[in-house]
């Protein structure tokens, strides 16, 4: 499972002059009170925790203090302190600098084709001396840039989950008792009121009653029926807690809580390890439950 | 105020679902048992794990359903390792707001990369953007280490080997992973969770013959910026170290070195001989710390040692320590 976001960012007065700086191809470090000047900037003092405001050029050469390279890898790191500042800037080597890398080796700046006044308009290091920047006024800040995260994760099912789909696929429903409270659990889980994982496994009648529902009326990116429909908490017979559904095959105004509705399957040859084998619930046409049978369930 | 000690600790190497719950049944259960409490005297929980390593929001709210919270508990959280979780506990006995607390730390390291969740901790402008891995930000510190004749490859591989097992001379023919720094240098990453019981004076003195009585406890940070600190020196532990009355007089210590540069760095910024250090069998991830601290506090509760410390780290190159005192006497 891969999950991603594009953060954007806010970058304020500090570091919206240091990439509008890199998208200029000039790098700017912050001279705090002691005179030192630290790149990439900071934003408030750390020996007076007043705010940085005096912003200085520095070179886009420097030396390395420290590097590695991973075996495999296109790139290494480095920190390099740039000429003219004081701290060192965390950044990637070019596959070219490989084997000249050393502490002390010189480098600059390789820069991005497409700047956008991010921290990646550095390409990387590389081994040799910058010519000299021209002059050029200083552009526009940047206010806002993105910065996407995307990390991939494999997830564990446990027994409990692992014997819940395996019925599934079986067509079959099961539900686990907590020794504890003696409450079914439909999927199966550690009982949440008591802390303690459930034995007995229980077969759930694929049926059962309404308990709560609400009618979807907004319409979403990735949705897959046309709205109005109903979400409704299904309390399976056999089972204390509810499960999630959708309700089929009726108006959404007819939906009530108390409804008597059971299962639809999908065809057998499409069954696989998850709930949606049940494509939905529909009425059954039994009388509604009355409201003393699913009180406890609200 | 209170005095505070702790009086049961359990941990598991293993991890079986990412959201922590059927890893923590057992831990809590065993933690529980060892100090003699029944869950539902437990005045205060708290907890230390990461959604970022989960995958998922909102994971510590969902690891609660290991509790078994009913009826409602009080109950925090640290996104960090649990040993930070373990000093807000002490902090609200201290303060006198719970006699009892629970802290438990959880992780499932293996179902994510985590060399790529770790670069979020990073400045998130100018570093984490660049996604540069946890093995690679150790390896700039080790080489700085090095250069600055603090310690040698061999010294690393000593500490590995003492771990780990193994012979120094043909560790050090292994070639680098990421250069200084071999795969032996780098602690075995587990899935894993660790709980502590803690309890106030009087408490403590019922529950447990030996409890293992907290007589410092300090945690301190240094600069977010990589590049703004001197990353051969550790000044947050030094601090950290001197608030929690650290010294010279103490039978064990238990470090949390995710590297074996890290655990020389931190024998020499807090003056700790090899001799004292308990070996560790790997770096769980978000229960480490606390780990480090239930095995330290379990000396003492044994009775094999009078006065040891626990330390934990968390951050990039030992960017934030804590410091946690344990003794057989009450202060």
């Amino acid at each position: 499972m891969t999950i991603a976001f594009d953060y954007t960012r806010s970058l304020g007065p500090v570091l919206g002059r240091f990439m509008a700086g890199l998208r200029d191809r000039r790098v700017l470090g912050s001279r705090t009170a002691d005179g030192r000047v630290h790149v990439p900037p900071v934003e408030y003092d750390p020996v007076t925790c007043e705010p940085v405001t005096d912003l200085v050029e520095v070179s886009p050469t420097g030396t390395v203090l420290s590097w590695t390279w991973t075996e495999g890898q296109s790139s290494g790191w480095a920190l390099v302190r740039l000429d003219g500042a004081d701290t060192a800037l965390l950044h990637t080597v070019g596959a070219g600098a490989r084997e000249h890398l050393r502490t002390g080796l010189r480098v600059r700046i390789r820069w991005a084709g497409d700047r956008t006044g991010h921290i990646r308009d550095i390409e990387c290091f590389e081994p040799g001396e910058a010519e000299a920047t021209p002059e050029t006024a200083e552009g526009e800040p940047v206010a806002i840039m993105t910065t996407p995260i995307r990390l991939s994760y494999r997830h564990t099912t446990s027994d409990e989950e692992d014997r819940y789909l395996r019925a599934l696929a079986e067509g079959r429903l099961i539900g686990q008792r907590c020794p504890a409270c003696h409450k079914v659990y439909v999927p199966p889980r550690v009982c949440p009121a008591d802390g303690v994982a459930p034995d007995e496994v229980v077969e759930i009648a694929d049926r059962g009653m309404v308990t709560t529902f609400c009618v979807v009326n907004v319409p979403f990116a990735g949705q897959r029926l046309d709205p109005p429909y109903v979400v409704a908490q299904v309390l399976l017979d056999g089972a204390d807690i509810p499960i999630q559904h959708l309700i089929l095959g009726v108006g959404a105004e007819q939906v009530r809580m108390g409804l008597r509705v059971a299962a639809v399957w999908r065809d057998r040859e499409q069954w696989s390890f998850t709930p949606e084998n049940i494509a939905h619930f529909e009425p059954t046409g039994e009388p509604d439950a009355p409201y003393e049978s699913y009180a406890e369930h609200l | 105020m209170n005095t505070v000690a702790v009086i049961g600790f359990a941990q598991s190497g293993h991890s079986l679902t990412t959201s922590g719950v059927e890893t923590l049944v057992p831990v809590i259960r065993d933690a529980l048992e060892d100090a003699g409490l029944a869950k539902q005297e437990v005045g205060f929980w708290c907890s230390g794990s990461s959604d970022y390593l989960a995958g998922r929001a909102f994971s510590f709210v969902n690891a609660v359903d290991a509790i078994g919270a009913v009826p409602p508990i009080s109950e925090s959280h640290v996104e960090m390792d649990a040993a930070w979780a373990l000093y807000e506990a002490y902090v609200k006995i201290l303060a006198g707001e719970a006699e009892t607390a629970l802290v438990y730390g959880f992780g499932k390291a293996s179902a994510g990369e985590l060399s790529r969740v770790l670069a979020l901790q990073m400045d998130p402008y100018t570093a984490a953007p660049l996604w540069p891995d946890a093995v690679s930000v150790a390896a700039l510190q080790a080489r700085l280490g090095l250069e600055a004749g603090l310690f040698t490859e061999r010294d690393m591989a000593t500490v590995a080997a003492r771990d780990q097992g193994g012979d120094v001379e043909a560790m050090l023919g292994r070639p680098y992973l990421s250069d200084p720094l071999r795969a032996h240098d780098v602690a075995r990453v587990k899935d894993g969770a660790a709980a502590v019981v803690l309890a106030a004076g009087e408490r403590a003195r019922v529950q447990r013959e030996r409890p293992a009585w907290i007589s410092g406890f300090a945690h301190r940070v240094d600069p977010q910026g990589l590049g703004e600190r001197d990353l051969t020196t550790v000044p947050s532990a030094i601090a950290a170290g001197h608030d929690a009355e650290l010294d010279g007089d103490l039978d064990l210590v238990a470090l949390h070195a995710p590297f074996t540069h890290q655990e020389l760095l931190l024998r020499a910024a807090l003056g700790l001989p090899a001799e004292k250090i308990i070996p560790s069998d790997g770096n769980a991830m978000f229960s480490a710390g606390l780990s480090r601290i239930g095995v330290a506090a379990e000396q003492v509760m044994s009775g094999r040692a009078n006065r040891v410390a626990g330390h934990a780290t968390s951050g990039p190159a030992l960017q934030q320590n804590l410091v946690c005192v344990l003794s057989s006497g009450e202060a």
